[in-house]
């Protein structure tokens, strides 16, 4: 059973790594989460990317929300924007997109086309 | 939406565009009466009279990008399929609530959901505020998880730590599921 003396110990931890990434300007990754997003399946994709980002231990990655972005047909929708890059908008993302997302766009740079909003308007 | 805890996440996001330092979710049944409520309680800027008899409608929204809002009629419309009904009170610059009760065991009421991952999502979304305050009763039993504890307990740390989430998840998933097992064994 969890309980709240476990969390003086995860404080001890985790300080070091929430020092490190206020430290750095990592990469975000944000999710829209309006209405339109959730209903369209936003909260099992958001929650895909934090796992993955937590499995793999990057320390310099942000995930975040925002709201409507006015494209509610393509929801879910996720950008991401990595440092001194130009900000990528995927659409339509299902949680078994999440690990190809973030093992070639956000640990090796290579942005996954066949995903991103230009790909979906040819 | 498939689920109740969507609409309860889609609802508390309403309560954080509202600027509240504060949310308490409040989910209760009562197996006798068989009625099921949800609340959402927020310390957030409040809406003036005007606002608040337009709220319920649909083509009422503060977003910029389109002109409407569905978060509060989608969650009407379910209360009244369920032979229930959706009540918001609001004053300016006290806050917001908003309470919904359905009968807990009509065939058009969605399943209450995912709660671990609407709680985890709304910590992920909003690490530093407001706090979310989550009850869980059914009759007599209750759990509660207060996010203002832990953030207390962690010393101020933003809770959106992948290792702080986790513990986050696994606590509200027991202790929703120790409700769940008394209830059982009545």
């Amino acid at each position: 059973m969890k309980s709240l003396a476990d969390l003086e110990a995860i404080r001890q931890r985790t300080l070091d790594k929430v020092n490190l990434r206020r430290e750095h300007e990592g990469t975000r990754i944000v999710v829209g989460m309006a209405t339109c997003g959730i209903a369209a399946g936003a909260r099992p994709v958001l929650l895909a990317f934090m796992d993955e980002v937590n499995k793999r231990g990057l320390l310099d990655v942000t995930v975040a929300q925002t709201g409507c972005i006015g494209m509610c047909r393509l929801e879910p929708i996720v950008e991401i924007s990595v440092p001194g890059k130009e900000k990528v908008t995927y659409v339509k993302v299902n949680p078994d997109m999440v690990p190809r997302i973030v093992a070639e766009h956000v640990v090796n740079g290579n942005p996954v086309a066949e995903y991103t909003i230009g790909a979906q308007d040819k | 939406m498939p689920e109740l805890a969507l609409h309860i996440l889609d609802l508390v996001q309403n309560s954080v565009s509202a600027g509240a330092t504060r949310v308490t979710v409040t989910i209760v049944y009562n197996t006798q009466q068989d009625t099921l409520t949800i609340a959402i309680e927020d310390d957030g800027k409040g809406m003036t009279p005007e606002l608040l008899e337009r709220v319920e409608s649909p083509f009422t929204t503060t977003r910029t990008t389109r002109k409407v809002g569905l978060g509060i009629p989608l969650f009407k419309q379910l209360a009244q399929m369920c032979e229930g009904s959706l009540t918001i009170d609001s004053a300016v610059g006290k806050g917001t609530k908003t309470q919904a009760c359905f009968r807990a065991s009509h065939m058009d009421l969605p399943p209450l959901g995912d709660v671990r991952g609407t709680i985890e999502t709304l910590v992920i979304a909003n690490p530093e505020r407001p706090d979310f305050c989550f009850i869980y009763r059914v009759d007599g039993e209750e759990f509660v998880f207060d996010t203002a504890v832990v953030r207390e307990a962690l010393g101020g740390l933003p809770l959106n730590e992948p290792e702080i989430v986790e513990w986050i998840g696994q606590y509200v998933a027991e202790g929703i599921g120790e409700v769940e097992r008394s209830r059982a064994e009545r």
